[in-house]
């Protein structure tokens, strides 16, 4: 039994974790993504590995390596279809709306001018976010609709295709402040109050971390959240509306807890290596949903009595 | 402890008890560098920060 920790940098999130591996005696690796390569007709010094965490600083190599872990049959906390939900803010909406689980009003349109439109419909102030990005960059409260017209032709002129992907949320009149909740498995752990007199409470934006009681309301639906997405280990970012209560606004896949720990005193590293532990030695079980194209050489392409590619009747 | 400098304005740098991989900051000139070897202990300058890095 190995487990590998896939990695940038060393933020003191991976320094605890790999003091936890090295506490309990658990053989592990560290896996630079910058150095790793995966060649598909030869896994095999990968599936020396009983299951990878996953830690890139870059959604983009941490979803793609766990894709390619999971195509494998090695799973991964958290698994690849877990990262593809909570790293694309559209895709976790879809996810929590389809499981009924309370979130901001959320519009998205694909020109600027139907953004405008949808922007005019929710009422200002109006948050607009990238789909995919981290630590509050970006975040964008358009106040008026002279703001929006400006703010809507730069992300056009400027932007990649990703950022006419127009995702519009509701300004939600918070405490100033929001909750971070920590889910291991089927269980809210810790969970923080993160103020600030910005309206972003990112701790990466100086946010300030206070202990939140977990209350049976936020751990149910912190975990139902979770689950939404998938399940496994997951910060759950949750607002507090005067009169609609918890919303999740957010659920990060490669969570840090810089602050969630030492605020709590839960070591939440620790948790996150068990539930690891747990995953490599077969406890837990992550779904393998049939990812969309394992790469199979042609001679072992056959198929079931139901027509099914065996690799696929496999994974359902 | 170790000793090292830094790779841009060469201000000497102690470092205690740090890991291959880890950002660390020079205390002269603030620019973020990363630990690339323990021995000797070697910095670098760190990556700059890309559109999809995050948690």
């Amino acid at each position: 039994m190995k487990i590998g920790v896939l990695l940038s940098r060393v933020r003191i999130e991976e320094k605890w974790i790999l003091e936890a591996l090295e506490k309990r005696g658990i053989p592990h690796e560290r896996i630079d993504d910058r150095e790793a390569v995966f060649d598909f007709a030869h896994p095999e010094n990968w599936l020396s590995y009983s299951a990878v965490l996953e830690r890139s600083l870059s959604f983009a190599r941490g979803l793609y390596a766990t894709q390619i872990l999971n195509a494998w049959g090695i799973p991964t906390v958290n698994m690849a279809h877990v990262a593809a939900t909570c790293g694309d803010k559209l895709a976790t909406s879809a996810a929590l709306a389809r499981a009924g689980i309370p979130q901001p009003r959320i519009k998205v349109a694909f020109t600027p001018e139907s953004a405008l439109q949808a922007i005019e419909e929710l009422g200002y102030p109006v948050v607009l976010k990238p789909v995919v990005g981290s630590w509050g960059r970006l975040l964008a409260k358009i106040n008026d609709r002279d703001a929006a017209e400006a703010i809507l032709e730069h992300k056009e002129t400027l932007g990649s295709y990703q950022h006419s992907i127009y995702y519009l949320q509701e300004y939600i009149q918070k405490p100033g402040r929001d909750i971070r909740a920590f889910v291991v498995g089927d269980q809210t752990v810790c969970a923080i109050y993160r103020t600030s007199s910005h309206w972003i409470t990112n701790t990466a934006r100086d946010g300030k971390g206070e202990v939140c009681p977990i209350t049976p309301e936020l751990n149910a639906l912190c975990v139902a959240a979770a689950q939404a997405v998938g399940g496994g280990v997951l910060a759950v970012d949750v607002l507090e509306d005067p009169q609609r209560g918890f919303l999740v606004n957010e659920i990060n896949h490669t969570s840090e807890f810089h602050t969630l720990a030492p605020t709590t005193g839960v070591d939440v590293a620790g948790l996150m290596v068990e539930y690891t532990l747990a995953v490599a030695e077969g406890q837990i079980h992550p779904p393998f949903p049939a990812v969309s194209a394992p790469q199979v050489p042609m001679g072992i392409l056959h198929t079931s009595p139901l027509g099914i590619p065996l690799w696929r009747a496999a994974a359902q | 402890m170790s000793l090292t400098s830094c790779p841009e304005c060469e201000a000497a740098i102690e470092l205690n008890d740090v890991l291959v991989g880890e950002i660390v900051v020079c205390p002269d000139c603030g620019v973020d560098l990363e630990v690339i070897s323990l021995e000797p202990l070697q910095l670098e300058l760190a990556p700059m920060e890309e559109e999809d890095w995050g948690e």
